[in-house]
């Protein structure tokens, strides 16, 4: 009976401890968007974070782009030389890769490479009392680390999934046409036909920048709110790459229900 | 304007339930090297960090330059912070910037001046600390005792009129050590600030300080001068300045009596 | 300096990220090639749409010329009524007929338009009259099975 009730308690406190860093998520949040307005102003703030977000996650998003796409041509010939329509396979790797995996896999690899970079970074630096000293600077640390780093984030998002996209769909492209040789012609034009750029293209890159905001405030929220210690520092890394990860594939699945509905 | 630039009275602090400080009071003249010493989790970094207005007094007075603490809007804290330097315990530089970059930080952020202005005062700055020659080091290339003296040339950048120094001797060697103390004296003295020391390095700051206050248990259990505390008899300051095992700070954790525990009685 | 470089990198990332949505846009889908300027707008009522979906594309021999805007249910008439957004490029005379077509077996549903031979052109708002109407695959096999037992039934009799 006690134990049973120890439990219920301890299961109590987690639901209220959640709800409570839910809060604290929150106000962190809205406190970023309304820090942002000295980051505009100092844009090379934000240069500086686009950098080391995006730039440094390009080679990695570049070649997984180019990857998944070519594993898509691959497998999709297979699957669509069943039906004898081989020649959908543009229209096969590029609406998987414009809705879906575009968007998706590139904020999963970015939560990876990004966030957690961003979240060590913040720790680390938040354990070392290098936000402490800035703010005995009198120099908000929200509005000097933490809003540029989000700008920073969010842009690189979309731009970081359309390249994606576009390898992939040139992996596709390599694979499909120039290694088995499907004709060339009617993978372009029947792609051309089938993906539209406003239901297709924009709302996946609407989902990206979705995503971004998603992964970079969960990254820097883990970061700020780590225990200043080594262990706390890796315990948050390690949430943030969960955390958005799992934040990912909810919102998209949202995401795709709102946008692709075939009404 | 009166002559202290600190000014506590009855002042209280509590950590949730916790009673941490308990009715300290200090002050410290302009001009002045004022040691907080005690053991460690004494509350006397809590005590720093009310000073430099991380914290809030739970009651009592804290006054600074003037200004009371206990009922200052963020701005009003943030303009008071912009007369304030702080040592940190490790110097907390910028690890993404270099020396000349961490020390220009302030300057950029506050000052609205010409880059070369920037440079020359940096490079000041520097120069006082005796590190102008590092100005372009990273601070992960810096020894212990540089990378402090870099963090005091950042923090005297604004030219303040208060020094907070968290721990300022801690993982020194004797030399650098030695080289801190001086500074931390000099500085004071050429610039006319204030320095607030928080140390447990007694030796160090009995050479160096005006004034010292030893807290302990969240009280001030004994201040004076350092030909005083020397000359002191009381047990506990004793113990401190003589680096002392056993005394009124007890050497062992309270425990149930050693006999009864290994069951020797039986 | 050092910021130089930096500005430089992230430059060639902001230019590739411009390269790549261009490039899904114009090589991928199929931005510019209708904009509700330069359309108009045609009904045409269907007994059965069968899986048409919004944005399906109207082709005429073979050419996509519109893509359908709208489809609603005519609750008096209980027919499928189609709104259709006609490039304005393309003419089409009145007594135009519309069919729904499937691409392949088991391709997408499009809508098939075959010109008449009237003088007068279409215009916006106009009806479609002479529709066909979707053929569904559930009804073309069960006919099959039917005519096929059927024929089984004819050819076993005089044995």
């Amino acid at each position: 009976m006690n134990n049973l009730l120890n439990s219920l308690r301890g299961i109590g406190a987690h639901v209220i401890d959640g709800i409570w860093r839910m809060g604290v998520a929150t106000r962190f949040f809205l406190m970023t968007l309304l820090q942002s307005g000295q980051s505009f102003r100092r844009f090379h703030l934000i240069i500086r974070e686009i950098f080391s977000a995006g730039v440094l996650s390009l080679i990695i998003i570049l070649v997984s782009g180019l990857f998944v796409g070519m594993v898509l041509g691959l497998q999709g010939y297979e699957t669509l030389q069943t039906y004898g329509s081989e020649e959908a396979l543009g229209v096969l790797v590029s609406l998987s890769l414009v809705r879906e995996l575009g968007p998706v896999v590139a904020a999963l690899l970015f939560a990876s490479r990004a966030g957690s970079a961003i979240t060590a970074e913040i720790g680390l630096m938040k354990a070392t009392e290098q936000l402490a000293a800035m703010e005995m600077m009198a120099v908000d640390p929200v509005a000097r680390v933490v809003a540029p780093r989000f700008w920073g984030a969010v842009i690189s998002m979309p731009i970081l999934a359309a390249l994606f996209s576009a390898m992939g769909i040139l992996g596709g492209y390599l694979v499909g046409v120039v290694l088995i040789g499907v004709d060339e012609g009617a993978f372009w034009s029947q792609m051309q036909a089938a993906v539209d750029f406003r239901e297709d293209i924009l709302n996946g890159v609407i989902k990206s920048v979705v995503f971004g905001v998603a992964v970079t405030a969960i990254a820097l929220f883990e970061g700020y709110d780590a225990p200043p210690t080594a262990e706390g520092v890796s315990r948050a890394t390690t949430r943030t790459v969960v955390t958005s990860s799992l934040a990912i594939l909810g919102l998209d699945f949202i995401l795709t229900a709102f946008m692709f509905r075939g009404v | 304007m009166s002559d202290n630039l600190i000014e506590i009275r009855d002042l209280s602090f509590a950590y949730r339930e916790r009673l941490v400080l308990k009715g300290i009071n200090l002050s410290a003249r302009r001009g002045q090297v004022v040691a907080i010493m005690g053991i460690s989790g004494g509350g006397k970094t809590t005590l720093l960090r009310l000073i430099g207005g991380a914290l809030r007094p739970t009651s009592g007075v804290l006054n600074v330059d003037g200004v009371d603490m206990s009922h200052l809007d963020r701005d009003g804290l943030y303009r008071l912070r912009r007369r304030m330097g702080m040592l940190f315990q490790f110097g907390a530089l910028f690890t993404d910037m270099s020396v000349f970059d961490n020390v220009a930080f302030p300057l950029r952020e506050h000052a609205d001046l010409p880059e070369e202005m920037i440079r020359d005062l940096v490079l000041m700055k520097l120069n006082a600390v005796g590190l102008r020659g590092a100005h372009d080091l990273m601070p992960s290339e810096l020894s212990g005792g540089m990378a402090r003296r870099v963090a005091l040339a950042r923090a005297i950048a604004l030219e303040p009129s208060l020094i907070l120094y968290d721990e300022p001797f801690a993982g020194l060697d004797p030399i650098s050590l030695g080289v801190t103390g001086n500074l931390i004296r000099r500085l004071t003295d050429t610039l006319g600030v204030t320095s607030i020391v928080v140390t447990h390095d007694i030796q160090e700051s009995l050479r160096m300080v005006d004034y010292v206050y030893f807290v302990s248990e969240g009280v001030i259990a004994a201040q004076g001068t350092p030909d005083e505390l020397r000359a002191s008899t009381e047990p506990f300051v004793h113990q401190f300045v003589h680096g002392e095992e056993d005394g009124p700070v007890p050497f062992h954790y309270p425990a149930p009596a050693y006999a009864d525990e290994l069951e020797l009685a039986a | 300096m050092q910021r130089a470089t930096l500005d430089l990198w992230v430059g060639i990332f902001v230019v590739a990220g411009i390269a790549a949505v261009l490039f899904l846009a114009l090589r991928v889908g199929n931005m510019g090639s209708f904009d509700s300027a330069s359309t108009y707008t045609v009904k045409a009522s269907f007994d059965n749409i069968g899986g048409l979906k919004a944005r399906a594309p109207i082709k005429s021999a073979g050419v996509v010329v519109g893509r359908v805007s709208e489809i609603g249910f005519d609750s008096n008439m209980y027919e499928a009524t189609v709104m259709m957004k006609l490039d304005t490029r393309y003419k089409f005379p009145k007594d135009t007929s519309a069919s729904i077509m499937t691409s392949g077996l088991l391709g997408e549903q499009y809508i098939a338009l075959e010109a008449g031979g009237e003088d007068k052109k279409l215009v916006e708002g106009d009806h479609l009259k002479i529709t066909q109407g979707a053929v569904v695959l559930e009804n073309l096999i069960g006919q099959f099975l039917y005519n096929k037992s059927e024929g089984e039934s004819k050819t076993a009799e005089p044995r």
